[in-house]
């Protein structure tokens, strides 16, 4: 039996508002346990919540980014549940009439457009954090109250893939609009998903289980496909899929239940009687649609016709705002026209030390003025691609300039024949079997070659240079 | 002449003319409390409490008047526990509005607090943890509710001034058995902050005075719209004492056929028709009028109010503040522990109400129930609508009887939520009502006479109650207590 997955995810993004949702408590992450607490966030007896305009307009921004209907009237209901991080045992949400609904993101996927259906975009507050300690629990309600956007997809993802992707494109936008930090690791960004096969083709959604516990979208992608396995083996051999919750475990790479359906709880909402409706005018709508900036899909599009980059390169050098920011004010100032060396170096040596540090590439603390000067030696083959890899190590290492690290380490690369003539014999010399198999035919053993010299001349020679007197000298010989 | 037996604003004109100080006040009240709440029990935790705090600005509305508080609205480190056992102990960090704005003005916070049902969830004040309060006019009866313990203060003059608040009636109906002025204001006309709610779409914190124009004293101290309230509202707010003209001529005062029915107590029935004509006399017009939808009303805030408790109530759970009742077995602590304190820490009013509310919110139930009764809510609003557009009042009895008995409904619920039905509408309405003495029974017991007006509209409460009072002496009869 073939199988059709479908799947829907709720994301929930904490808003990087300056103070929390419905006090003026401040948000700010790591700081001492329940230093940032107030009568409104730890729901004292007669506290009343007061609405962060703020994050009515990051959460209108998200909606019409979502290309999403934003509702005339917005209204905030209470979810009613116990749990000791919850402090008013209610949490202030929305559930009829959310404030944006019905709208798309178009994903790339297998190289072909595909578009996702968004339900629902709602703001809501943050529960506080239970925190087990070996006799008893403990809670911190600093994130008590920050605003959360709930962000719920309709179920047209196909595949775990699919789902990454969505995650993907998703943060980028989101980090695009400067709402949210879209952190996994601090918790500001968080999936749940939804998963069910059906028979190939069939109309009607099988039974789903929710995937909860995720901390990156690798893992979401994981737990997805786990459960798509352990679905179709179930199904496969006769079984019955229930509907229930089920936990991530990232050390066992495996899900667990955690509750059926049958334990689900009743939330009894009920609209919020402690705020009011809220109108949101064409007006306001208008204003925030104008503060949007170009998203990364303009910006890609902008990147490859104003600097003839490939959609490849472009859609990396886009991926995060502050990134992309970077990449144009580098693009922007490169003197050729041809940016060939310097979006190879971008994503290929300057990339790596990002993803090496685990963060973007501006935070790696480098100007686009001094990458460029470095490249200024690459350009100008003052140096080799592998003396600059090294460099840009350096700088990032001491904060010191490419000039001064060329100029004390003496890096500059030799390309003076006369200089690199007595090696490029010696290697000749030592290596009578390459230049054999050079001879025969064997390109590779040239390189070879190559690579020998650059070691006795510690990396200084010019690469271009040495092969051409290596050939010159081998055909001579 | 005892202090504490003259209005605010009489004490008022005598603290400035340096006669007497703001201490001799509440000496004087000090002094009543002693030889009297041992019969009234108007207050709570009255021996654990310190003097208050006098000194606050001299040049106040309220500067030096002592002012008893419900046991429901925060005060910054000041136990305050809705009389229930849940809240034992519970000092706010913060003050409440209303409370912030009468020591900005002057007023003498009393430290003792005045009784109540436990989270106002009561109609005579024998809901409280701390058992009953006594209708100073007859200590067998009870002095209403759930603010009793303001209305009896008020009353027996252990108090100048009280807060209360009013959720369906908790002003109106106890000024009404205890013989004094009790005010709604409309919703959003004062700010709900710091008041431990209960419904929160109907709660309203009002006055409670010996005269009408304390309350419109109070009134200007406690109203306009507060950016911790997002349910007050922005309208601004006139000085009440210009209403208080003693003239009602050609005011047009509209009589609700519903609420005469039989069943009413004769007298009472008598009185108000009295105290109508009066008015009458002195230049007003009435007619009948009709408000189609009274007979739901009762069902209706049964269903809202105690759905909104249900949630209201859901924080007092031993976690943070208050009672905590721990586990027996460490097996499955955290459930226990929120069982056993919400256990012991209700009484059986608020279990009763926390289950109806939790009922008509479930799965299945809410249409039915819940969102049912939002749309009676709108009809019998609208009820109101079309009287107000053709009158400048609606009066009517504030209870159907006059005080009942301690111990006489504490059994049969239905009954005693009965004796909110007139009041219970003007909260559905979210419109402003008082309620002032119009006469006494036989048996002595006092009457009170219920004016409603749409919403802001409180400055015609205040005229009509003020001319009415005027011309009659009602308010100045004290009980012996």
């Amino acid at each position: 039996m073939e199988y059709d997955v479908v799947i829907g995810l709720e994301v929930h993004l904490q808003l990087a508002t300056r103070t929390k949702a419905f006090c003026s408590c401040s948000t700010v992450f790591g700081n001492a346990p329940n230093s940032q607490v107030c009568p409104v966030c730890l729901g004292f007896p007669g506290s009343l919540p007061v609405l962060n305009e703020t994050a009515l307009d990051y959460a209108i921004k998200v909606g019409l980014v979502l290309d999403c209907i934003i509702q005339e009237q917005t209204k905030f209901d209470r979810k009613n549940y116990f749990y000791p991080d919850l402090p008013k045992n209610y949490q202030i949400s929305q559930y009829d009439l959310p404030l944006a609904k019905n709208g798309y993101l178009d994903i790339i996927s297998e190289n072909k457009t595909r578009r996702i259906g968004i339900r629902r975009v709602h703001l809501e507050e943050d529960a506080g954090k239970l925190i087990h300690r070996q006799n008893n629990s403990v809670v911190d309600f600093n994130r008590c109250g920050i605003a959360l956007l709930e962000i719920v997809s309709e179920p047209d993802i196909k595949s775990p893939q699919e789902a990454y992707e969505y995650l993907t494109e998703l943060k980028s936008i989101l980090g695009y609009l400067e709402v949210s930090d879209c952190d996994m690791e601090k918790g500001s960004l968080r999936c749940d998903a939804n998963v069910s096969l059906k028979e190939k083709g069939a109309g009607e959604l099988g039974v789903k289980s929710e995937l909860k516990n995720m901390n990156s979208f690798r893992a979401v992608k994981e737990a997805l496909s786990f459960e798509v396995q352990r679905q179709s083996a179930l199904l496969t051999s006769g079984g019955k899929i229930i509907q229930e919750t089920r936990l991530w475990d990232e050390k066992k790479s495996e899900t667990s239940p955690m509750r059926s359906k049958e334990e689900a709880q009743d939330y009894r909402y009920f609209p919020e009687p402690d705020l009011p409706l809220f109108v949101i005018s064409e007006d306001k709508i208008q204003k925030i649609r104008e503060s949007i900036p170009e998203l990364p899909k303009e910006k890609m599009q902008r990147f490859i016709k104003d600097y003839g980059l490939s959609e490849y390169e472009a859609k990396i050098l886009t991926a995060s705002k502050k990134d992309a920011d970077f990449a144009q004010e580098c693009l922007g100032s490169y003197p050729d026209k041809n940016k060939k060396i310097l979006v190879n170096f971008l994503i290929g040596p300057v990339l790596s030390e990002a993803n090496n540090k685990n963060c973007i590439v501006v935070a790696l603390g480098i100007k686009p003025q001094d990458l460029l000067e470095l490249l200024r030696f690459l350009q100008q083959e003052q140096i080799s691609y592998l003396t600059a890899k090294i460099v840009l190590t350096e700088m990032i290492n001491t904060k010191n300039s490419a000039v001064n690290i060329i100029a004390s380490k003496n890096l500059i690369q030799v390309s003076d024949s006369a200089e690199l003539d007595g090696r490029i014999k010696a290697v000749i010399g030592e290596n009578p079997k390459s230049v054999e198999d050079y001879r025969s035919g064997k390109v590779n053993a040239l390189m070879f070659l190559v690579g020998q010299v650059m070691k006795k001349t510690s990396g200084k020679a010019n690469p271009k240079v040495v092969q051409e007197i290596l050939k010159e000298k081998i055909k001579n010989a | 002449m005892e202090l504490n037996t003259q209005a605010a604003h009489q004490l008022s004109n005598l603290l400035k003319e340096g006669q007497i100080n703001s201490q001799d006040i509440v000496d004087a009240l000090y002094r009543r409390i002693k030889a009297t709440e041992s019969r009234v029990c108007a207050y709570v935790r009255l021996k654990d409490t310190s003097l208050p705090k006098l000194g606050y600005p001299q040049d106040g509305v309220l500067s030096g008047i002592p002012v008893a508080i419900k046991d429901n609205i925060c005060t910054e480190g000041l136990v305050t526990q809705c009389c229930s056992r849940i809240l034992e102990g519970f000092r706010p960090p913060y003050d409440a509005t209303v409370i912030r704005k009468l020591k900005k003005e002057g007023a003498v916070i009393l430290t003792p607090k005045t009784n109540m049902d436990e989270f106002a969830f009561g109609s005579s004040t024998e809901n409280s943890f701390f058992g009953p309060t006594h209708n100073p006019w007859d200590l067998r009866c009870v002095p209403g509710g759930s603010s009793g313990g303001s209305a009896a203060a008020v009353a027996a003059d252990e108090a100048i001034l009280a807060l209360g608040s009013d959720t369906g009636g908790s002003i109106r109906q106890p000024a009404a058995f205890c013989g004094v002025v009790g005010m709604k204001p409309t919703y959003g006309r004062v700010s709900r902050y710091g008041l431990i709610a209960f419904a929160s779409s109907l709660d309203q914190i009002g006055p409670f005075a010996k005269d009408v124009e304390d309350a419109a004293l109070l009134m200007n101290v406690i109203s306009g719209y507060d950016s911790n309230d997002s349910t007050s509202v922005n309208v601004s707010v006139p000085d009440y004492s210009m209403s208080l003209t003693n003239d009602v001529k050609g005011i047009k005062i509209g009589i609700p056929k519903e609420y005469f029915i039989e069943g009413m107590d004769p007298e009472v029935k008598k009185i108000v028709q009295e105290a109508i004509d009066k008015l009458k006399q002195f230049g007003a017009e009435y007619r009948e009028v009709s408000l189609p939808h009274t007979e739901y009303a009762v069902p209706v805030y049964y269903i809202i109010a105690t759905a909104e408790a249900s949630s209201n109530l859901a924080r007092f759970d031993g976690v943070q503040y208050g009672l905590r009742t721990l586990a027996n077995s460490p097996s499955g602590q955290l459930m226990e522990m929120y069982k056993k304190t919400r256990g012991d820490g209700f009484g059986a009013e608020a279990k009763r109400r926390i289950m109806l509310g939790t009922f008509v919110l479930s799965h299945g139930y809410y249409d039915a129930y819940y969102l049912r009764a939002l749309k009676v809510r709108t009809l019998i609003k609208q009820d109101f609508d079309k009287v107000f557009a053709d009158f400048d009042c609606i009066i009517t009895p504030t209870t159907p009887t006059p005080a009942f008995k301690i111990g006489e409904k504490v059994k049969d619920p239905l009954k005693m939520y009965l004796s909110d039905v007139y009041t219970i509408s003007a909260n559905l309405a979210g419109i402003p009502a008082i309620s002032i003495p119009c006469g006494f029974t036989k048996q002595g017991l006092p009457v009170g006479l219920q004016i409603l007006a749409k919403p802001f509209a409180e400055e015609m409460l205040f005229r009509v109650a003020y001319t009415y009072e005027q011309n009659t002496n009602w308010h100045t009869a004290k009980p012996k207590v």
